[in-house]
């Protein structure tokens, strides 16, 4: 249980109006079930975690 | 050859000791049989140490005896050489010991070589005067051994009662207190059906710093994952168990998803952990100018 840095490889979002831009991949979804199946697919493939930052994000963070 | 029966007693208690100290239990540890071999040959030789020192002291052979000096320092090497297999195969651990465990494991595998070495040399002394007299002594240092192997459990210094495990939007809660952020809904169904929460209550000032040690919350949940199961593979962090504390009142919430969901069980499990040696801290005696 050492230090955690935490880094967000991909997010997922059905706001395409609040993006400005950043350091990780974004994926623009249109519903909130598309929402959760890509997040879920990207949780499997990359092995991240996936969190809400609010009902419209999730993001995929590797610990 | 008169020191010959002497130092047979002194070799033959302490391996004995060493014997009852090495316990091979559900934790497979050290591994049967390779581990045990290597354990029990240092604790021969450690008995034969401890047997010829009394000897070598009345025969006047001094330069035995700061051999025998040189031969303790050896056994600083076991120590080494468990902390690093250990560490090794911590690293494919899916519920990882954490180094405060290892480093507690490493150095009672050193102090129990010493503890033979002690047995030996009483036991021995003791035979010199007489066979009975050793006999009798090796007897009381065997019981010696054993109460110093007993270690504390985490039931004599908190209360282990369940905690309910409930949502609020993503955020995930074990009673009152905040444990993580869950995104996928598949994955809060899956932790809803199969999570259990636990709630540590330390009993004083004492326990709760004990308890805020990382190192002591992750050996708890090692120990229920390795008796209990974990329904975890590589690559799911969502169902890492995970550990958080209470600010307020040092209460730790144990977040869990155990194989076997029958909370009496776990409740004994976690009793049953081992308060490790580095992470108690005595603040109640310390002066604070009170």
């Amino acid at each position: 249980m050492s230090a955690q840095h935490a880094m967000i490889v991909a997010i997922v979002t059905t706001k395409r109006e609040l993006l400005q831009g950043g350091g990780a991949p974004v994926f623009i979804v249109d519903d909130h079930k598309e929402l959760q199946q890509t997040a879920l697919t990207l949780e499997k493939i990359m092995d991240a975690a996936t969190h809400e930052v609010n009902a419209s994000t999730l993001i995929l963070v590797a610990h | 050859m008169q020191y010959l029966l002497p130092v047979i007693m002194g070799v033959l208690f302490g391996f004995i000791s060493r014997l009852t100290l090495l316990r091979t239990d559900f934790r497979q540890y050290p591994t049967y049989p390779q581990g045990r071999i290597i354990h029990l040959s240092f604790g021969f030789i450690a008995a034969f140490i401890g047997a010829v020192a009394i000897p070598a002291v009345l025969e006047s052979d001094w330069t035995a005896v700061t051999f025998l000096g040189l031969a303790a320092t050896q056994f600083r090497d076991v120590r080494k050489m468990e902390r690093e297999t250990l560490e090794k195969i911590d690293e494919d651990e899916l519920v990882k010991r954490g180094t405060p465990f290892i480093e507690g494991m490493a150095q009672a595998f050193e102090s129990r070589n010493y503890l033979v070495m002690f047995t030996g040399l009483v036991t021995s002394l003791f035979s010199v005067y007489s066979i009975w007299l050793g006999i009798v002594s090796g007897i009381v240092m065997l019981f010696i051994v054993r109460k110093n192997m007993a270690s504390n459990v985490l039931l004599t210094i908190a209360q282990i009662s369940e905690g309910k495990i409930h949502f609020d939007g993503p955020t995930l809660y074990v009673d009152t207190i905040v444990i993580k952020n869950v995104g996928l809904e598949e994955s809060r169904k899956v932790i809803m059906e199969k999570a259990v929460g636990v709630i540590v209550t330390p009993n004083n000032e004492n326990s709760i710093v004990t308890l805020s040690h990382l190192g002591q919350r992750q050996a708890i949940l090692h120990q229920v994952a390795t008796v209990l199961g974990a329904y975890l593979d590589s690559g799911e962090p969502a169902f890492v168990p995970l550990a958080k504390r209470d600010l307020e009142d040092g209460r730790i919430a144990l977040f869990i998803m155990p194989r076997e969901k029958d909370f009496e069980q776990i409740q004994t499990v976690i009793e049953h952990v081992p308060i490790l040696d580095n992470a108690v801290r005595m603040p109640r005696k310390a002066d604070k100018g009170k």
